[in-house]
C-alpha cells in the first residue's frame, strides 16, 4: 500500500516536472552537427522571446521565436562564438532580449539589492543577539542582593536565593 | 541616535510605497521594449517589391536623401490592426504629404496585393519581407510597427502597435515634423 502511494507521488512529481522539459524546437530547425545544436539550445534557453516575454525562445511557439532560433543556428554555422551570437541579438533587441541581465552600470541596483537587504537583515539580527547577550552577562533577570533583602522584608519570610 | 533609528522602518516603508506608485503609473507599459535603433542609422536590408504591386521595393539607401523623413510601416494583410491603421496612414500620406514606405512582413504576395487593391495603396514603396529577416533587423516584436527615419538615414522614432488613438497620431505627426516634415496641406 505504502509502495503504491510512493509510486503515485513519484509519478505526479514527474508529471509536474514536464513543463520544465518543454521545448518548441521543431525537427526542421535542428542542426546536423550535434555540438552546434547543443550550443544553439544553450543560447536559446537564455534568449527572451520578445512577444511572449517571460519565455525563452527555446520554449516559445511564437513565430518570431522560431525565426530567432533559426537565426541563432545560422550564426553558429557561420562560425560565431556564443558571445557573438548574443551580441548580434542585443544589437537588435537590446539587453531586454537576454533572460540573464548583464552586469553593468545600469544593472548594479538589480544585482546588488538582494545582497544589501540580506546584509541589513543579518546586521539587525546580529545587533539584537549581541544586545541580548550583554544583557544576560550583566546579571540577566536575577535579583540583586538589595532587592532580595527588600523582597524578604515585604514577604516577611527568610527564604534564600529566589530564582525569579 | 536612537530617535533616528526609530524612523528607519518608516522611511523604508515610504520608499517602497513611492516605488509601487511609480510602478502603477497609467502611462507606464511594463511590457514595452525600448528600441535599440533610436538615434542610430537604419539597419541594413534590401527588400524586393511585392509581386503584383506597382510600387518598387527598397533598401537602406532609399531611406535617406529624399529631402525629408520617411515613415516606415511594418504591415501584413493577415494583421487585423493593420487594417484599422491603414486609414490613418492613408490620411498621413494624402493630407500631411508624408513619404510612406511599407515592409510587407511575412505576407504572401497575392494576399498583399489583394489587400492593397481592396483598401488602396498609400505606400510610395513596399518591400516584401517574406522570411521576416528584415523585421528582425528592425527589432520588431510584432505587426504593425512604425519607424521614422530622417533625411540622414537616422531612426528618430518608433511606435509599437497600430497608430489609432488621437494621442498616437499626434505623437507620430509631431515626431515627423521634428524629423523635418514639410509641405503639409493643412
Amino acid at each position: 500500500m505504502r509502495l503504491r502511494n510512493m509510486r503515485a507521488a513519484l509519478a505526479s512529481l514527474l508529471i509536474m516536472m514536464l513543463p520544465f522539459a518543454a521545448q518548441a524546437v521543431e525537427p526542421d530547425e535542428i542542426l546536423d552537427d550535434p555540438v552546434l545544436e547543443q550550443r544553439a539550445r544553450v543560447i536559446s534557453a537564455d534568449v527572451r522571446c520578445v512577444v511572449c516575454q517571460n519565455e525563452s525562445i527555446d520554449t516559445s511557439n511564437a513565430g518570431i521565436a522560431r525565426d530567432l532560433r533559426i537565426l541563432v543556428r545560422e550564426r553558429l554555422v557561420a562560425g560565431d562564438t556564443n558571445d557573438e551570437v548574443f551580441a548580434y541579438l542585443v544589437a537588435r533587441y537590446g539587453d531586454f532580449v537576454l533572460l540573464r541581465p548583464p552586469w553593468k552600470a545600469e544593472t548594479y541596483i538589480l544585482w546588488l539589492t538582494p545582497f544589501a537587504i540580506m546584509g541589513i537583515g543579518g546586521a539587525s539580527i546580529l545587533v539584537m543577539l549581541l544586545k541580548l547577550r550583554s544583557k544576560k552577562a550583566a546579571g540577566g533577570n536575577r535579583l540583586s542582593d538589595e532587592e532580595e533583602v527588600a523582597l524578604d522584608a515585604i514577604l516577611g519570610t527568610k527564604s534564600k536565593g529566589t530564582n525569579l | 541616535m536612537k530617535r533616528v533609528i526609530v524612523f528607519i522602518p518608516f522611511a523604508i516603508a515610504i520608499a517602497i510605497g513611492v516605488f509601487a506608485l511609480w510602478g502603477l503609473r497609467a502611462d507606464r507599459d511594463p511590457a514595452g521594449i525600448p528600441s535599440m535603433l533610436i538615434s542610430k542609422p537604419a539597419p541594413q536590408f534590401d527588400l524586393p517589391s511585392v509581386e503584383g504591386v506597382s510600387v518598387p521595393g527598397f533598401s537602406t539607401a532609399d531611406l535617406s536623401g529624399s529631402g525629408g523623413p520617411v515613415l516606415v510601416n511594418v504591415f501584413a494583410s493577415w494583421c487585423v490592426p493593420c487594417k484599422a491603421e491603414h486609414a490613418v496612414l492613408t490620411r498621413f500620406a494624402e493630407v500631411n504629404n508624408v513619404t510612406l514606405f511599407g515592409i510587407n512582413y511575412k505576407d504572401l504576395p497575392e494576399d498583399a496585393s489583394a489587400w492593397l487593391e481592396n483598401l488602396g495603396n498609400p505606400y510610395d514603396r513596399i518591400g516584401s519581407d517574406l522570411d521576416g529577416r528584415a523585421g528582425i533587423e528592425w527589432g520588431i516584436s510584432g505587426v504593425p510597427e512604425t519607424f521614422i527615419v530622417n533625411n540622414e538615414g537616422i531612426v528618430t522614432f518608433r511606435h509599437v502597435g497600430p497608430i489609432l488613438s488621437e494621442k498616437a497620431q499626434k505623437q507620430v505627426l509631431a515626431a515627423l515634423r521634428d524629423a523635418g516634415l514639410t509641405g503639409e496641406n493643412t
